[in-house]
């Protein structure tokens, strides 16, 4: 750092109040998108990529039929129904497949709704691409409606080989009071 | 003098540990190995751990104590002046660092044993609730054997009026019910804050994270009941959230997943019946006592909740009563219960409430009325 | 820094405007000592709850709270401003200063500490209770699930962790400028080291935990969702930044104490410490292990398997110097004349009690083994052996060892005797029951319990009660010391101290080293 002030105190305590506030922003700007990345790298809380897979799959590697789960839960005080249509498949790496979950509002409110994907064993996650999932995005439902919402996902040939299940997690947030917050201080 | 005084407190110390380590034999001292191979592996690393740890300690202390005896100055000693030692120091730096290393070889063997994937025959969801688990199995058919499992110890117990029983606290309503010798997956998640999931026997703990999921495995070679305790603080009731895994032969878990599935069959077909008042009166007092006295007390005289004895949501509007118990109150300790109980049984509290405690509505409500009014 | 050659001022105004540095560290040791009343106050109502089975005295909900505001209190009230409290007081002394470098700084960082801790305390008095969340506030108990006064906590945090930003920018500033001539760093007593090595420490990452108490009320009042899955966070980076924080954190308070009685063991060994310069080499590396360990506090949050065997690898490792300095104690004391005073002794017990702490946080670092000891008493047990018999004992040994210096009066010997050995007794009635009932499946922070874990339970809170009566027995004996003790005028209160700061009057004079000294050849250590 440039020398900023002739008394070599001052100059310690400035250098030192520079550390302290760049630890502060450490925590904003390295901590908090490093953790993100690493939880997409490491799978991390079985947390899988916010994105639709693009790459397309060419080879089915048939001598491998691994189980998917599914599981459909609310969290807290979320009312919605909210449930897969199969509980279970058996797909092959490199396949594509999908499924569709069924949601409905049983209030007469308007309702938001974010579904958030877990999968275990978190180091599956890597491996379980979804081409299109709701969870995508952000799910409006009328008062007293029900959806149809659909999930498309292959499972890549290099998964490792001691993993023959996967469980696929959504717990469905209520988002509501978040939307309405975020548009008005718009 | 100083001496004496350290045997002396040394003496008193023991002395007063003595009867009460000899008094009671259920004054476990040490973890304990389980029935579970990996339970026996984790406890032999802590032994080891354990016993390294004390040869250390005993040589380092022992080396202390001779200095303390024979190097006084009451006794005349001179001080040496020495005050470094290259060879000495670099010694008991890298002495440690193969320790270390020989710890460290059976701990990544048993952490990797902990981590494997293998196939399980039974997977099963636990949820953790405040202050309750659900456990949900993941059979290939899922036929709804899913059910919350609270604690069972009266409040009574608890607030010194009753002896307690032997399992005090570690008693729950239903408990989690797996078949020996098997591979079971647990899937661990939460609905709400952070809890954990631990039965010590077993050597099963993870935490349980609001929108994820967990992992954990468990094969237990005996049967039996085993108890565990939720381990991340989770609130006012952390305390009070016991884990009861009942270890059953595979005919008695067959058994009982017939059973459950049967039950659950009866209770869809009774939310399309109509009940009579002491029907539901009679299951409303139990569910009551399981999932409200806690809060809102054995007579309905209130505590943390509001009394219900007199209270204007029991005594008034049906619609209203029905809401608070299924949606819950925002910002209060009252949860919605609408997703944690059948519909019966929702009908039978509400019904119980409305003429329990000196209330006298004479209402019913039936399972269909809570259907009606969860869908608006 | 105007003219030092008068005395202090008269009245409340010397103690609310002074930039002496021995007044301000009197006022730390003071608030400290209160705060570890009051800390000490709210264990002794956790230990009465859980002196048998059953609710007795506190609803489940007060119980939270108190063993919130006992952690939150001890760590950032009653140890960290105690050892700050000493370095105010030592430091210029020890490295021939006149004065800290930054005395109006100095001023403000003690003075904003009360009302923090006021405010803390006040929480306790609002609506929905003060904070129950554990000292840890793992998010979202913290966030979404906090009662109202979490605002106020979180402000003080901010307050306190201010101060102590402000107080280790003065300490570094100090020892990094104000030495004598020829007080070269490798000349400098250990207490000078283990501060300076935990003043960065502190600058390092308090801005970190004010950086998740930020983001925590960002969560809470303005809609965004670090912690909460919901809007695309995640409650386990809470874990994260608290620990990355929270683990540096455990060697900033037990730093300063490997300081002292890195003084008090040679000179009541009457002979040099063994093996200075590993000492130092030592103390940078745990400072620097601290900064990769973070995650061994989460092994059970489903970290990925190579995670879980890079921090237990670390924090293994963090054995080896902390080995190399319970060595060196040793060997300082082999073949020394020792004698046994007060400050010796509470010394002696650091070194035996600290090194049990040691041993069971080796055994917590073996991640399989964790999952069988997290969370429960085991761990409970574990940091008291660490933060009491380490921090608490060597601080209070660090007071019997300068109160000569500092108030020209000499203790009651005999009382601090009884003092040392009904601590001693106490605190391990009171938490080595805690490691068999944590092994035996009891989780932390329970306000209730299982029959079986009964007995010890009440052994446990019987030893609570003896130790902390204990520190009334402390309070006493200081007070008497300064307003009746036996006067005392020798430079040298032990025969066996080395240092600048017995070459000195005794009682310090108001203003010392105002020409800075002459350091002799020889290492002063």
């Amino acid at each position: 750092m440039m020398r900023i002030n002739a008394n070599p105190t001052m100059d310690t305590a400035i250098k030192l109040l520079a550390v302290a506030v760049a630890m502060f922003a450490f925590v904003f700007v390295v901590m908090v998108p490093l953790y993100n990345v690493l939880c997409d790298v490491l799978g991390i809380n079985g947390k899988t990529d916010g994105t639709a897979y693009t790459a397309v799959s060419t080879v089915v590697d048939e001598s491998r039929t691994i189980t998917v789960q599914f599981i459909a839960q609310n969290n807290d005080e979320m009312p919605w129904r909210f449930k897969p249509q199969v509980t279970m498949m058996k797909v092959h790496p490199g396949a594509a497949n999908d499924t569709t979950f069924f949601a409905a509002n049983p209030t007469s409110d308007d309702m938001v709704a974010q579904a958030i994907p877990s999968i275990s064993p978190a180091r599956a996650a890597e491996y379980f691409h979804k081409t299109e999932c709701f969870c995508f995005n952000q799910q409006p439902l009328d008062g007293n409606a029900d959806t149809a919402m659909p999930l498309q996902f292959i499972i890549d040939q290099d998964l490792p080989k001691d993993i023959q299940t996967i469980t696929l997690s959504y717990t469905l947030f209520d988002v509501t009071e978040m939307v309405r917050d975020a548009v008005a201080s718009r | 003098m100083s001496l004496k005084k350290f045997m002396l407190a040394a003496v008193s110390l023991v002395a007063l540990a003595l009867p009460l380590l000899a008094g009671a034999a259920t004054n476990q001292l040490n973890m304990s190995a389980g029935p579970t191979d990996i339970g026996a592996e984790i406890y032999g690393l802590h032994m080891l751990i354990l016993i390294i740890c004390v040869v250390i300690g005993v040589a380092v202390f022992g080396v202390m104590l001779y200095s303390i005896i024979y190097h006084r100055k009451s006794r005349g000693y001179k001080p040496s002046t020495f005050h470094e030692s290259t060879k000495v120091e670099i010694a008991w730096t890298i002495v440690p660092f193969f320790i270390l290393i020989a710890m460290a070889v059976p701990a990544t063997s048993t952490l990797l044993e902990v981590y494997n994937n293998d196939e399980a025959e039974i997977d099963i969801l636990v949820t953790g609730y405040q202050w309750k688990w659900k456990y949900e199995y993941l059979d290939e058919n899922r036929e709804n054997i899913s059910y919350f499992s609270s604690l069972a110890t009266p409040q009574s117990e608890i607030n010194n009026t009753q002896q307690k029983n032997p399992n005090y606290l570690l008693e729950v309503d239903e408990p989690l019910v797996i078949p020996v010798d098997t591979k079971v997956r647990f899937l661990v998640t939460a609905n709400d804050v952070i809890h954990s999931w631990w039965v010590p026997e077993l050597a099963v703990k993870r935490d349980a994270i609001p929108g994820f999921i967990n992992e954990a495995w468990t094969k237990v070679n005996k049967e039996g009941l085993y108890r565990g305790q939720c381990t991340e603080l989770c609130g006012s009731y952390h305390g009070f959230m016991p884990i009861v895994v009942h270890v059953v032969s595979r005919d008695e878990y067959d058994a009982w997943g017939a059973a459950k599935r049967a039950d659950a069959d009866a209770q869809a077909a009774m939310s399309t019946q109509e009940l009579g008042l002491n029907e539901l009166m009679a299951k409303g007092e139990s569910v009551y006592n399981g999932q409200c006295l806690a809060c809102h007390g054995a007579n309905g005289e209130g505590g943390v909740g509001n009394a219900i004895a007199g209270s204007a949501v029991a005594l008034g509007d049906v619609s209203r009563h029905l809401d608070v118990g299924i949606r819950g109150v925002a910002g209060t300790a009252m949860q919605a219960f609408g997703g944690q109980l059948s519909d019966v049984d929702m009908a039978a509290v509400l019904t119980y409430q409305r003429n329990a405690f000196g209330n006298n509505t004479g209402d019913i409500i039936q399972p269909a009325d809570v259907v009606k009014h969860k869908q608006g | 820094m105007g003219d030092h050659h008068h005395g202090p001022a008269k009245g409340l105004t010397r103690w609310l405007f002074t930039t002496n540095h021995k007044d301000i560290g009197t006022m730390y040791l003071w608030f400290s000592f209160a705060m570890f009343i009051l800390g000490g106050s709210f264990a002794m109502i956790i230990r009465a709850e859980l002196f048998q089975p059953g609710l007795q005295l506190v609803e489940p909900a007060f119980f939270n709270q108190m063993t919130t505001l006992h952690g939150l209190i001890m760590v950032f009230g009653a140890i960290m401003p105690s050892f700050v409290g000493l370095a105010n007081w030592m430091i210029p002394m020890m490295i021939g200063a006149p004065d800290m470098a930054l005395p109006r700084m100095n001023n403000w960082s003690f003075w904003i500490l009360p009302p923090a801790f006021l405010m803390l305390a006040s929480t306790l008095f609002m609506e929905g209770g003060a904070p129950a969340f554990g000292w840890t506030f793992y998010a979202p108990l913290s966030t979404t699930y906090a009662p109202p006064s979490v605002t106020f906590f979180i402000f003080a945090i901010h307050v306190l962790g201010v101060s102590s930003i402000m107080g280790s920018i003065n300490i570094i500033a100090t020892v990094m400028n104000m030495r004598a001539p020829g007080m070269t760093y490798m000349k400098m007593p250990l207490f000078v080291w283990t501060w300076l090595i935990t003043a960065f420490l502190l600058v390092a990452v308090m801005p970190v935990l004010a950086g998740a108490v930020t983001m925590m009320l960002m969560d809470i009042h303005f809609g965004t969702s670090f912690f909460s899955a919901a809007g695309g966070g995640d409650p386990v980076l809470f874990q994260h930044v608290f620990w990355f924080f929270g683990h540096p954190e455990v060697y900033i308070i037990i730093l300063p104490a490997f300081g002292v009685v890195s003084q008090i063991i040679p000179t009541f060994s009457r002979k040099p410490l063994f093996g200075y310069a590993s000492m130092v080499y030592a103390t940078a590396a745990i400072a620097f292990l601290s900064f990769v360990v973070w995650a061994h506090h989460m092994y059970t949050v489903g970290m990925p398997v190579a995670g879980e065997l890079f921090f237990m690898y670390a924090t293994m490792l963090i054995a080896v110097p902390t080995g190399v300095k319970v060595f060196n104690w040793v060997t300082t004391m082999w073949r020394g004349a020792l004698s046994f005073e007060t400050p010796m002794m509470f010394s002696l017990g650091f070194l035996i009690l600290f090194t049990i702490g040691g041993f069971t946080g080796l055994m917590l670092s073996i991640a399989p083994a964790d999952f069988q000891y997290h969370d429960t008493y085991f761990v409970v047990a574990h940091f008291h052996y660490v933060m009491v018999a380490g921090a608490v004992f060597s601080m209070t040994g660090a007071v019997y060892y300068w109160l000569p210096k500092w108030c020209g009066r000499m203790y009651n010997e005999s009382m601090g005797q009884v003092h040392f050995w009904v601590s001693f007794i106490g605190f391990n009635i009171t938490f080595f029951p805690q490691h068999f009932v944590g092994l035996a499946g009891m989780p932390r922070r329970i306000p209730d319990y299982a029959l079986q874990f009964a007995d010890f339970n009440m052994m446990s809170s019987i030893g609570a009660f003896i130790y902390g009566a204990s520190q009334i027995l402390f309070l006493y004996n200081v007070i008497a010391t300064i307003v009746a003790g036996e006067k005392v005028s020798d430079e040298k209160t032990w025969d066996g101290a080395e240092g600048l700061e017995w070459t000195l009057p005794t009682p310090a004079p108001y203003h010392t080293f105002e020409v800075p000294p002459m350091i002799e050849a020889e290492p002063a250590h």
